[in-house]
């Protein structure tokens, strides 16, 4: 037997039994390919997938699973740890309750249950030694726009694990975060605040928005009144896109742009959402009103 | 020190801030934004611009994303002009292109030649990739005489197969995997064009050079 036999454990992993309506392996995205048309990518939101990964005894930045409000169903084909963060929803080991936010022990076999959010939109789960998927370009994230790193998963999967680096950590008792029943963004004018007239920027520091059932990882949309560019100012050409950045397209209705947005784009940016307010925004569903706090230069 | 309205200076870099983080350098042609690239690049790989995570260059800007220090950086640029790229400066790739595309004859007809003319016009210029976008490794060139630029297609393809060479606007882009598109199909290349394990992952990055030449 050669030494790398003797060193190699066999591959552990976990067999997708549902995989939810939408769930993708995420870790914290691609970075400084940008130039070449390369989109972020990365979880949502960034401190929930940190907790899942430290309850687990993962370092953060380890690629975990982000699901999209009707949770996922996963067999351990090995013993691993699992966590549950982000959306509330409710957790279920062979069928039985567990816990949600704290780092759950699954024998091999066992069926690991995750349900639809409580509230919320994007729950996230963590297993022990990460997903052990390839990376593509410095990531193991999915991303949507451009369809790179990992398809969103499907029944009948099996997902690869790494090696495990760290011991659970419980912190105990774990907080439920309360339900955005209404979401504040600050809002960091330009850089083309001024293609906007008086009455759109009125109506922007005014209105009160909702969040459309459009929106998905590359932008939160939202309804509400249309903001009205000055005439006479042509098109924009292509610029650079940063997160977070507020795009308004020729409808007039905001676009917040998440982690899969493009990272060029041809409507022009009124401001700024700082990224720490993406993560709440992300978990925000249809419907929730959201208005912003304007931050003039 | 945002204004979309005020007009940079002729040749003079107008700084706009994108958010608390982030610096969007303006000029006006897209010449000045190959030169501006160049400096940018060499700045930040010098390590004198401090932490920057992305430089994303487009049509008339370079996006400096992820900047630890914006003050500095922005009084760096505010109204520097930059210098103007010296004639072949860049990497070469020769780009064999089999000019068969659907709209050869739409195009030839815009510009009032014959197809067989349109491609001689499109191998005789020399190409920059001035960025990428709307897909990784999707690359805008610039090159082609202002005179030759034609309108995106009415009704885009569902389906633009990959390696098709096409046109819009100004640009020549080059797509690096099926997608649909609205851009006027001049033919196709067999060029791996996109290759996320390869340094750049894209064959046409922003600063390349490029030449098309007909297959025989």
């Amino acid at each position: 037997m050669s030494p790398a036999a003797r060193t190699v454990p066999p591959q552990r992993t976990v067999a997708v039994v549902r995989p939810g309506p939408l769930t993708t392996v995420q870790d914290t995205g691609r970075s400084g390919v940008a130039a070449l048309g390369v989109p972020r990518a990365g979880a949502l939101d960034p401190p929930a997938h940190r907790l899942a990964n430290r309850l687990v005894g993962n370092p953060p930045g380890t690629a975990a699973l982000e699901c999209t409000l009707g949770g996922v169903a996963l067999r351990a084909l090995a013993p691993l740890v699992a966590a549950v963060t982000g959306a509330p929803c409710p957790v279920r080991l062979d069928g039985r309750p567990a816990a949600w936010g704290a780092p759950v022990l699954v024998p091999a076999g066992a069926l690991l249950e995750v349900g639809a959010t409580t509230y919320g939109v994007r729950s996230y789960v963590a297993l022990s030694g990460g997903l052990a998927v390839p990376p593509v370009l410095g990531s193991r994230s999915a991303d949507l726009l451009s369809g790179l790193g990992p398809p969103p998963l499907a029944a009948g999967q099996l997902l690869p694990l790494g090696p495990v680096t760290g011991s659970p950590v419980r912190i105990d008792p774990l907080p439920l975060p309360a339900p955005p029943t209404e979401l504040l963004l600050r809002l960091d004018l330009g850089p083309r605040d001024d293609w906007f007239t008086g009455a759109a920027h009125r109506l922007l520091a005014s209105s009160t928005f909702t969040v459309s059932p459009a929106s998905n990882r590359i932008g939160l949309r939202l309804l509400g009144p249309a903001l009205e560019r000055r005439p006479g100012l042509g098109e924009l050409p292509s610029e650079g896109m940063v997160l977070g950045a507020v795009q308004i397209p020729p409808d007039g209705l905001p676009v917040v742009f998440l982690a899969d947005h493009p990272t060029t784009g041809g409507y022009p940016v009124v401001g700024v959402v700082p990224a720490a307010d993406l993560a709440t925004a992300a978990q925000a569903t249809p419907g929730t009103p959201v208005g912003f706090a304007v931050a003039r230069r | 020190m945002s204004g979309a309205s005020a007009l940079p200076r002729a040749g003079a870099v107008t700084v706009h801030r994108v958010g608390r983080a982030a610096l969007l350098l303006e000029v006006g042609s897209d010449a000045e934004v190959a030169a501006l690239l160049r400096e940018v690049t060499e700045q930040w790989e010098a390590g004198e611009l401090g932490e920057v995570a992305e430089v994303v260059p487009a049509a008339r800007t370079v996006l400096l994303d992820g900047v630890a220090a914006p003050e500095a950086v922005a009084h760096r640029f505010a109204g520097h002009r930059p210098t103007a790229l010296p004639p072949g400066a860049g990497p070469l790739v020769e780009v064999e292109t089999v000019y068969d595309g659907a709209d050869l004859a739409e195009v030839a007809g815009y510009w009032g030649v014959s197809p067989a003319e349109a491609v001689r016009i499109h191998t005789g210029c020399e190409y920059r990739v001035a960025f990428c976008g709307f897909a990784p490794g999707f690359a805008y060139l610039t090159g082609l005489p202002e005179r030759y630029a034609v309108p995106r297609r009415a009704t885009p393809r569902t389906r633009v197969p990959a390696g098709s060479v096409a046109l819009a606007g100004p640009y020549t882009g080059v797509y690096p995997g099926a997608s649909p598109g609205g851009w006027q199909l001049l033919g196709r290349t067999g060029l791996p064009l996109w290759d996320p394990a390869a340094e750049p992952a894209a064959l046409l990055a922003p600063g390349v050079r490029v030449r098309f030449r007909a297959a025989a």
